[in-house]
C-alpha cells in the first residue's frame, strides 16, 4: 500500500513537470525566481531588523512592496505599483535586489512573512498594496518601529505608515461626465463589486456626475456582491442595456469581464447598437475591442505607480509622511480619464471633461463620497 | 414591466449560465454513477476554461469562424486528459477519492495560473477574438412568447449542453453501456462476477466526466469571461457538483438543478424589476441562489440516494 501510494505521488510529480514543460519557455516573467524568498523564509529571526535601516536619504535608500493574492503581474493594482517602485528605481540608479524587490503573496497566509522579511532584508520603505494587508503592515509596523511602511487603499494609525487613498470619487465623478454626454437614453448604468465604502466612492462619484450634466438622467444601480462572478456581471449588465442604459461603468474587478462581453455580444449581434462601457482602474481600452469597434468609451485609471513614486521619492528625501493619510486625487495625476478610444471619447466629451476637472481641481465642486454626501449634493444641484 | 415581460427577459440569462454547469454535472453523474467521487469538476473546469482560452489566442488568425468549436474540443480534450490523473489515482491505485479531487482542483489552478504567466507572461490572458455569440434562430424565434424565451438571444452551447444531457439519459439508462456503468457503482462484485471490467468502465467514467467538465469550463470561458485568470472559474464546478446531488445523480435530475441555479441568479439580478419583489433590499435577493439551495436539498428532494459503491475503490477478491 505505502509503494503504492508513493508510486501515485511520483505518478502526480511526473505528470506535473510534463504538463509544466508544455508551456513555452520565454524567460521574460521579470523575476519569479524572487517570488518564493518571501514565502520561504521564516519569520522568526528577527535579529537583523534593525540592520541598514538607519539611513534614509541617497543611494542607500531602499524600497520594496508586497503584493496581494493578485500578485505581481495583475494588469492592475499590483503591477501598477511594482511599475512605480521599478520607475523609481531605474530614476535613482537602485538596483533590483538590493535597492528595490517585492515580493509575491499567494495567499493572506504569505502577508506577514513576506513584511518580515523584507524588513529583515533592510529595506527603508516596505509598500503594502491593497486594503488586505491592512492587518500585516499594522502588526510589522509596531513591531518594527525603525522601518518605514506605507499602506495604498487603506489606512493605519502609526507614526512609521504612510496611508495612501485615492480620490476614486474625483474620477468617477468624470467619468459620469462622460457617461451622461454618450447617453442617447438619458439612462446610464452602474456596476459595483461588493458593497463597501470604497465602491461607494465610485457609486455616488458616478452619480454626481452624471446629474451635474442632465439631472433627468436615469441612473441604475446594481451590486453584484463579488469581485470574479463574471457570469453575475453579465446577467447584470444583460438587465441595464435591456432595460434601456446604453452606458455602463463598472467598479468590479473581473465581474466587469461580463459587462464587457455583453456589450461586445450585442455589438457583434447588430454593429449599430448604442452600447458602451467605462473602464475601471487601469485602461481597459483592450478589453472593449470587437471587431472594428471598441465598446470601451473610456476608463477611470487609478495611477498606483505615481503614488508609489511619490511616498518613495519623499521618503528617500527625508520627508516620510509618516502617520499622515495621503488622498491622492485628480491635481495629484494619480487619478485621471483615459481617452484612448478616440472615435467614441469625442472631442465635445474630452472638453466637458476638462472642464469638469478644472471645477474639481479648483474645489468649486465637491465630489461626493458616500451616500449622504451624494444626497447633499443632488439637493443642492 | 409586466411580470411575463420579465420572464422573457430572464429566460436567455438562465440559459446562458446553467450552460456550463450543465455540461459538469453530467460529468460528474458519469463518474459518480460509476463509483468513482470527482470532487476535481472545479479544477477540471479551469483546465477546460484555460485550454479553451489559449487555443483560440493562438488560432484564432488561422481558422477563423470555426475557432470557439475547435477551442471547446480542445478544453475537453484536455480535461479528458487530465482527468486520466484522478482515475489512476482513485481507481488503480485505490487512493482516497476526496483527497484525490482535491488534489487535481489545486493543481489545475496551479497549473493554469503557472501556464499563463509563462505564455503571457502576466496572471491574465489577452481577451480572446473569436467568442462565442449569442444567436436568433429564424422562424422559431417569432413565436410568441415561448420564442422570445427560449429562441431569441441564446448561445448554441445552451441547446448542445440540454441534448448532452438528454443524450446521457439514454446512455445511462437505455443501453448495455449504461447500464454496465450503473452496475460498477452500484455492486461492483456483483458487476465483476457478471464479466464486466470494473476498472475500465471506471476508467471511462472518469474520462468521460473530465471531458464534459473541460467542455463545461470551455463554455464558462468562452461565452462569458472571453479571457481566462486564475479566478475565471470560482465556484462553477461545486455548483455543478451541488446540481450532481440535487439532481439524485440522474442526468435529466442534474439538468434541471444546473437550470434551477441558473434561475435563481437570474432572478437574483433582475429580481427587483418585478413590481412585488422591488421593496426587498437587494442583498437578499442575491443570496436567494444559496438560500434557494439549502432550502431544496433540504425540504424538498427528499432523500438523495448516492449509487451505493460511490467512493469506495473496488478490490477484487475481497468481501
Amino acid at each position: 500500500m505505502k509503494n503504492k501510494l508513493m508510486l501515485m505521488l511520483a505518478m502526480l510529480l511526473a505528470a506535473v513537470l510534463v504538463l509544466g514543460a508544455c508551456g513555452s519557455s520565454d524567460d521574460d516573467t521579470s523575476g519569479d525566481d524572487n517570488n518564493d524568498q518571501g514565502s520561504e523564509e521564516p519569520a522568526e529571526d528577527e535579529g537583523t531588523e534593525d540592520e541598514g535601516t538607519d539611513e534614509e536619504t541617497g543611494s542607500d535608500f531602499s524600497v520594496a512592496m508586497v503584493t496581494d493574492e493578485g500578485g505581481v503581474d495583475d494588469r492592475s493594482f499590483n503591477q501598477s505599483a511594482w511599475e512605480g517602485i521599478q520607475a523609481f528605481g531605474e530614476e535613482n540608479g537602485l538596483e533590483r535586489g538590493t535597492g528595490f524587490d517585492y515580493a509575491q503573496s499567494e495567499n493572506a497566509a504569505d502577508f506577514l512573512p513576506n513584511f518580515n522579511s523584507l524588513v529583515n532584508q533592510g529595506y527603508n520603505l516596505i509598500f503594502g498594496v491593497g486594503y488586505q494587508l491592512k492587518n500585516a503592515v499594522t502588526e510589522v509596523a509596531m513591531q518594527n518601529p525603525e522601518t518605514h511602511f506605507s499602506i495604498i487603499d487603506d489606512v493605519v494609525e502609526a507614526d512609521n505608515v504612510a496611508s495612501v487613498t485615492f480620490a476614486e470619487e474625483e474620477g468617477s465623478f468624470l467619468a459620469g461626465v462622460a457617461a451622461a454626454l454618450k447617453t442617447e437614453t438619458n439612462n446610464v448604468g452602474f456596476v459595483g463589486g461588493v458593497t463597501s465604502p470604497l465602491i461607494k466612492r465610485f457609486e455616488s462619484g458616478f452619480v454626481a456626475g452624471v446629474k451635474s450634466v442632465n439631472p433627468e438622467i436615469e441612473v441604475q444601480i446594481q451590486y453584484a456582491e463579488s469581485f470574479s462572478d463574471e457570469g453575475m456581471g453579465r446577467s447584470i449588465a444583460n438587465n441595464m442595456y435591456s432595460s434601456g442604459a446604453d452606458v455602463i461603468y463598472h467598479a468590479s474587478g473581473a465581474v466587469g469581464l461580463g459587462v464587457f462581453t455583453e456589450a461586445r455580444n450585442r455589438v457583434e449581434n447588430d454593429p449599430d447598437s448604442n452600447v458602451w462601457v467605462i473602464g475601471v482602474d487601469r485602461d481597459q481600452y483592450e478589453q472593449g475591442q470587437q471587431g472594428d469597434r471598441n465598446v470601451t468609451l473610456t476608463s477611470m485609471v487609478k495611477r498606483v505607480d505615481v503614488a508609489v513614486q511619490e511616498v518613495a521619492t519623499r521618503a528617500m528625501n527625508g520627508d516620510f509622511p509618516g502617520g499622515e493619510h495621503l488622498v491622492l486625487g485628480i491635481e495629484d495625476g494619480a487619478i485621471s480619464i483615459a481617452d484612448t478610444n478616440e472615435e467614441a471619447y469625442t472631442q465635445e466629451i474630452a472638453d466637458a471633461v476638462a472642464e469638469w476637472q478644472e471645477k474639481l481641481v479648483n474645489g468649486d465642486v465637491d465630489a461626493p463620497g458616500t451616500d449622504e454626501a451624494l444626497e447633499e449634493f443632488l439637493d443642492n444641484l | 414591466m409586466e411580470f411575463i415581460d420579465q420572464l422573457v427577459a430572464m429566460m436567455p440569462m438562465v440559459l446562458f449560465y446553467s450552460a456550463p454547469l450543465i455540461f459538469t454535472a453530467i460529468g460528474g453523474v458519469f463518474s459518480e454513477r460509476s463509483g468513482v467521487v470527482n470532487i476535481g469538476l472545479e479544477g477540471l473546469m479551469v483546465i477546460g476554461a484555460f485550454s479553451g482560452i489559449v487555443f483560440n489566442i493562438f488560432f484564432a488568425d488561422t481558422l477563423g469562424a470555426a475557432t470557439p468549436w475547435l477551442s471547446l474540443v480542445a478544453g475537453a480534450i484536455a480535461a479528458g486528459i487530465f482527468s486520466i490523473m484522478h482515475a489512476v489515482a482513485a481507481v488503480s491505485f485505490r487512493a482516497n477519492q476526496v483527497v484525490s479531487g482535491v488534489a487535481i482542483n489545486m493543481m489545475a489552478v496551479g497549473l493554469g495560473v503557472f501556464l499563463t504567466r509563462e505564455i503571457f507572461g502576466r496572471g491574465q490572458t489577452d481577451s480572446i477574438t473569436q467568442p462565442f455569440y449569442t444567436e436568433t434562430i429564424p422562424f422559431l424565434s417569432e413565436i410568441p412568447i415561448i420564442g422570445d424565451m427560449f429562441f431569441n438571444g441564446v448561445y448554441i452551447t445552451s441547446y448542445i449542453a440540454i441534448g448532452v444531457a438528454v443524450l446521457a439519459w439514454f446512455v445511462l439508462y437505455k443501453t448495455t453501456f449504461g447500464l454496465r456503468l450503473r452496475a460498477v457503482g452500484e455492486h461492483p462484485m456483483a458487476a465483476d462476477t457478471n464479466g464486466i471490467n470494473v476498472t475500465k468502465m471506471r476508467y471511462i467514467a472518469v474520462i468521460l466526466s473530465g471531458l464534459l467538465a473541460g467542455l463545461g469550463g470551455a463554455t464558462y470561458a468562452l461565452t462569458i469571461s472571453l479571457s481566462f485568470a486564475g479566478s475565471t472559474i470560482s465556484g462553477q464546478g461545486f455548483m455543478s457538483l451541488a446540481a450532481v446531488i440535487f439532481g439524485k445523480w440522474h442526468p435529466l435530475g442534474a439538468l434541471g438543478a444546473a437550470v434551477f441555479f441558473g434561475f435563481a441568479q437570474a432572478l437574483s439580478v433582475v429580481g427587483n424589476n418585478f413590481d412585488f419583489l422591488s421593496e426587498v433590499p437587494s442583498v437578499y435577493l442575491v443570496i436567494l441562489p444559496y438560500v434557494l439551495t439549502v432550502l431544496a436539498l433540504a425540504g424538498f428532494i427528499g432523500r438523495a440516494e448516492a449509487p451505493k459503491a460511490n467512493g469506495e475503490p473496488y478490490i477484487k477478491g475481497s468481501r
